[in-house]
């Protein structure tokens, strides 16, 4: 039997939560927080978003929403265009294509791969803005961000995981 | 069987399409990256476009925190207040002390403007403008402001918090522009030391506290107060901007006046000077033709 439009448009409309939770994440950190010493290290939240919807559900948030996300956040923070864009992509594809080793795991060793993940994409997003800018940008803040980026990932992935179940269970 | 081969033909060509985007994108994303850095222009038109269109979103967004910060703000300062109140008191009496100064200062100054017959400096003009957007990143210190083109901000202009000097807009859209803060990697600011009126350039490298750089002999010490120079008619001379924090290795750090996290409006300033814009790269000469002599060009020239 074919499902009815309204099914559909259901269905359609909870495939969009992924993009549009990412989505969201990135405003959030365009945010001003009003926080003392915050605000140079904010951590990169969409990454996280992008991380966890290419492990869990690589066909909702694939590799062109990735870049997508990435562009705006380069818009938006001012990172030369296609830095964040090229590093969120890679994220992307590296999670996806090592997903079959994620699924099933316990949460810790989701955590030590995002740590491993995010570690190489800082590193990168640092190499190519020094190389962009012509100037190499202090490495302490970028160190400091990846480990707020670490500490933050366990209550990321509740809110994700309670995202996911609450829109996404069966479709 | 026939079927089961379509459906595996059919999956390794979906895979092949898949591998394909994924590439393709990458490879505009190192495109984007190479034309961000030979059309400067172009990169800059489309980025405030995008930027444009996210701010009212942006707008909104920065409202409620706004307002949560104010009442978590309220909550601190009450639990302060005795404190605060011994402090300000004392401040009071100092300043006290400074006001009958400046008083004294500025009745000679008027006396000596008028025997000098100096013309005074022509009113600024500026605008207010609201802190829409700040993602905190370690690869950059910039803001959004909800202002732009129509409100008459243009770029290069000084942004001030208060007195002080925060950094200079960056990029202008139509309703939104970029504030690119002094501790910024790419922020080049000159400056004096007020007291010695020893120059220098302020460079920001994404740390709290920028460096000092190209200072010209003159011994400097923590606490010397650091203000813009006059220097390449960016900004007028004397606006504050900090104080030297540390002097370490010959390296000196400025300890600015401003708190990033603080800041909710600024005031985009326009002194009617040139702003810090940009270094213009030189036109491309003109190519020569391969084997033609130097003088006969020179020639033709003339």
């Amino acid at each position: 039997m074919k499902p009815s439009v309204w099914v559909r448009l259901d269905a359609w409309v909870r495939h969009l939560v992924p993009f549009g939770v990412t989505l969201v994440l990135l405003l959030l950190t365009a945010v001003p927080t009003h926080l003392p010493g915050f605000g140079a290290v904010a951590p990169m939240l969409p990454l996280m978003g992008v991380y966890y919807w290419a492990i869990y559900r690589p066909d909702l948030l694939p590799a062109w929403a990735a870049f997508l996300i990435g562009l705006l956040y380069d818009v938006i923070a001012g990172t030369p265009l296609g830095a964040v864009a090229l590093v969120l992509l890679l994220v992307q594809g590296v999670a996806a294509s090592q997903r079959k080793f994620f699924l099933g795991k316990s949460f810790i060793v989701t955590w030590w791969a995002f740590g491993l993940l995010a570690g190489g994409a800082t590193g990168l997003t640092w190499v190519l803005v020094t190389v962009l800018n012509g100037r190499a940008a202090d490495a302490g803040p970028v160190i400091f961000e990846y480990l707020l980026m670490l500490a933050l990932f366990p209550l990321m992935t509740w809110t994700l995981a309670r995202t996911q179940m609450a829109f996404l269970k069966d479709v | 069987m026939k079927q089961s081969g379509a459906v595996g033909r059919f999956a390794t060509l979906r895979l092949l399409a898949q591998r394909f985007a994924f590439v393709s994108l990458v490879v505009a994303a190192v495109a984007l990256m190479i034309v961000g850095k030979a059309d400067v222009l172009l990169v800059e038109r489309t980025r405030t476009l995008v930027a444009d269109a996210l701010a009212p979103v942006l707008d909104v967004m920065s409202r409620p925190a706004a307002s949560i910060a104010e009442v978590v703000d309220s909550v601190r300062e009450l639990a302060s207040l005795r404190a605060e109140n011994v402090r300000l008191r004392a401040e009071n009496a100092r300043l006290m002390h400074w006001q009958t100064v400046a008083r004294r200062l500025e009745a000679e100054t008027s006396v000596l403007h008028d025997q000098l017959n100096v013309i005074p400096d022509p009113d600024p003009s500026f605008v207010t403008a609201r802190v829409i957007g700040d993602v905190g990143s370690a690869f950059g210190h910039s803001m959004l402001l909800g202002a732009g083109n129509r409100d008459g901000v243009r770029k290069g202009l000084a942004v001030l918090s208060g007195e002080v000097l925060v950094g200079h807009v960056a990029e202008v859209g139509e309703r939104s522009s970029r504030l690119l803060l002094l501790t910024d990697i790419n922020a080049r600011i000159p400056v004096m030391l007020e007291a010695s009126r020893t120059r220098a350039i302020l460079a920001g490298d994404n740390r709290e506290r920028p460096k000092l750089n190209y200072l010209a002999g003159a011994p400097v010490a923590a606490g010397d107060r650091v203000v813009t120079s006059s220097s390449g008619a960016a900004f007028p001379p004397g606006i504050p901007i900090g104080v030297v924090g540390s002097v370490t290795d010959g390296i000196i750090r400025v300890e600015p006046f401003v708190r990033r996290h603080e800041l909710e409006f600024v005031t985009v300033v326009d002194y009617g000077l040139g702003g810090i814009l940009p270094f213009d790269k030189p036109p491309v000469p003109e190519r020569r033709r391969r084997g033609a002599p130097v003088a006969a060009a020179a020639g033709a020239e003339n």
